[in-house]
């Protein structure tokens, strides 16, 4: 495989991605540039189709159009068996933290090597370790999911999606359902962990403009396109009408209800 | 409305059904292919058979148990008037092993490891468990599903037959024991009228409703939708089309098998 040419060093970059659900258009030809060891966070409306670009970005949705390079790599028409080798490249932390509820912290954050390693019963031990400390969960290793509160799922989901040392992080909405200083803790945590793992992250997050604290690339999605790319200072200096009115709470489409949002 | 549109409409739905069929139908071959590619995970399979089976065994033997005796209450009752009493073990024992055994035993399972099984597998769907499966590489069909698909079909023959050996003895403790019947003819009777072919036609029952029970409620929670009555939705659904299909298949297996 051609690993990495892309000159820019964009991760993954995405080109004119098109996807539609019945007679609704969700995706309609959306390109973004994933820089290398950067943050980069899709902010929007609710229903504007951030969580099915993140779904299409790990290859959990195939679009009906438009291209996804990971790594260099065209991924949107590979077979099952090589897109899980692309997989392997990613840690994905769920909106709802998508922790297996039968399983105690450690087998959770364990499954990924247990399932798919060959590593002995020590060194996944070893490793389950370190990462729980590095997402502030040392000692949780027994607690089942239901015993936490959301924010630690969160961080231990964040673990799980670490665990197998991911070069892409992507995050669906990691601070839904919480509360402010919980919001700034995990964002804090995913940049901690974002420059200690040297991750390139992707971030879905309606945390405006909290997130943008956290965020080196801001990438503003309106029906379906990104109508704004570039680095935080570049977006809040660009002056994009929609762009102002969804930081004010006015943009079309963000009293729509719930079941309106494809997500 | 227009002729034409009415029968686009009728398109778009007869569309719909067919490609929730193939779906459906897809979906089992998709189960049974991965059961037997590697890697295998002999773990989750006796997990399954342990939900699914073992904790079924009180249930199973109660209701094997109480459908004995009715049989034999029965069966003396009716068959006393014809005085051929005699033939009492031989009833019971045909009824339950060709019919009563695999077709009750299935409906039990469904009714409790079933629904167990659409709630998990739905919830599991809602809080995007599964998708959490796929995106780390693990096939999610592979892992859940196949292992009880694999522990149905295990399962319910055995679970039928304790049935059937339960209900027997239920059958004999309340036609002799309780209402008189002679105690000699009813295993003899059993011993000489009892074919190979009976048993089989049980087993073969047990097989397809083990497929057909742990294929259905896979389906049904794998698909909930995620929302607050999808699971409950998934799980309802899930007992009510497997208890059906056992005993629409009952019937065609018996005019298969007879």
């Amino acid at each position: 495989m051609n690993q990495s040419s892309d000159s820019n060093g964009a991760a993954i970059s995405v080109r004119d991605l098109r996807r539609r659900f019945g007679r609704q258009q969700v995706l309609a030809g959306v390109n973004l540039e994933c820089p290398r060891g950067k943050i980069t966070t899709i902010v929007g409306p609710s229903g504007c189709g951030k969580t099915v670009l993140l779904k299409h970005l790990n290859l959990l949705l195939r679009p009906d159009s438009g291209a996804i390079v990971i790594d260099g790599v065209e991924v949107t028409a590979m077979r099952p068996r090589a897109q899980n080798q692309i997989r392997e490249k990613f840690g994905m932390l769920f909106q709802a933290g998508a922790l297996f509820d039968s399983m105690s912290v450690f087998d959770n954050v364990a499954f990924p090597l247990v399932e798919l390693t060959r590593l002995s019963r020590e060194e996944i031990a070893a490793r389950v370790e370190e990462t729980l400390k590095a997402v502030g969960l040392q000692g949780m290793e027994r607690k089942f999911p239901s015993e936490m509160s959301g924010g630690m799922q969160k961080r231990a989901a964040l673990a799980r999606a670490l665990i197998r040392r991911p070069q892409i992080l992507m995050l669906d909405e990691p601070t839904t359902g919480l509360d402010p200083t919980r919001t700034h803790q995990i964002h804090a945590l995913v940049r901690h962990t974002q420059q200690q793992f040297d991750l390139t992250a992707v971030m879905v997050s309606h945390d405006v403009p909290a997130v943008f604290e956290f965020s080196d690339h801001i990438a503003f999605m309106h029906e379906g396109k990104m109508a704004l790319n570039g680095t935080v200072a570049e977006v809040m200096a660009a002056n994009h009408e929609t762009f102002t009115e969804f930081l004010q709470g006015r943009a079309s489409g963000i009293d729509e209800p719930p079941a309106a949002a494809a997500s | 409305m227009s002729i034409v549109s009415r029968i686009e409409r009728l398109g778009a739905r007869v569309i719909d059904g067919l490609t929730s069929l193939g779906g459906f139908v897809i979906f089992l071959a998709a189960s049974l292919l991965y059961s037997i590619q590697p890697p295998y995970k002999l773990r989750l399979l006796i997990r399954q058979m342990r939900n699914i089976g073992a904790e079924s065994f009180f249930l199973v033997g109660l209701i094997g148990l109480f459908t004995g005796m009715v049989l034999g209450l029965q069966g003396y009752n009716t068959l006393s008037r014809f005085g051929s009493e005699g033939a009492l073990g031989t009833v019971v024992a045909l009824v339950l092993v060709r019919e009563l055994g695999p077709v009750l035993a299935a409906l039990m399972v469904a009714a409790r490891a079933g629904s167990a099984m659409a709630a998990e597998l739905g919830s599991m769907q809602a809080t995007e468990q599964i998708d959490a499966l796929s995106v780390m590489a693990i096939n999610p069909v592979q892992y859940l599903v196949s292992p009880r698909v694999l522990a149905g079909i295990i399962s319910f023959p055995l679970l039928t037959a304790l049935f059937d050996v339960i209900g027997i003895w239920g059958g004999w403790a309340v036609g002799v024991g309780l209402m008189g019947a002679p105690n000699g003819p009813f295993f003899n009777g059993i011993a000489q009228n009892m074919s190979g072919h009976d048993i089989a036609i049980g087993v073969y029952k047990a097989l397809v409703f083990g497929l057909v029970v742990m294929w259905v409620c896979c389906y049904k929670g794998y698909h909930a939708q995620r929302m607050a009555t999808g699971v409950s939705r998934a799980t309802t659904e899930a007992v009510v089309l497997s208890s059906v299909l056992i005993l629409v298949w009952d019937y065609f297996l018996t005019s298969i098998l007879l």
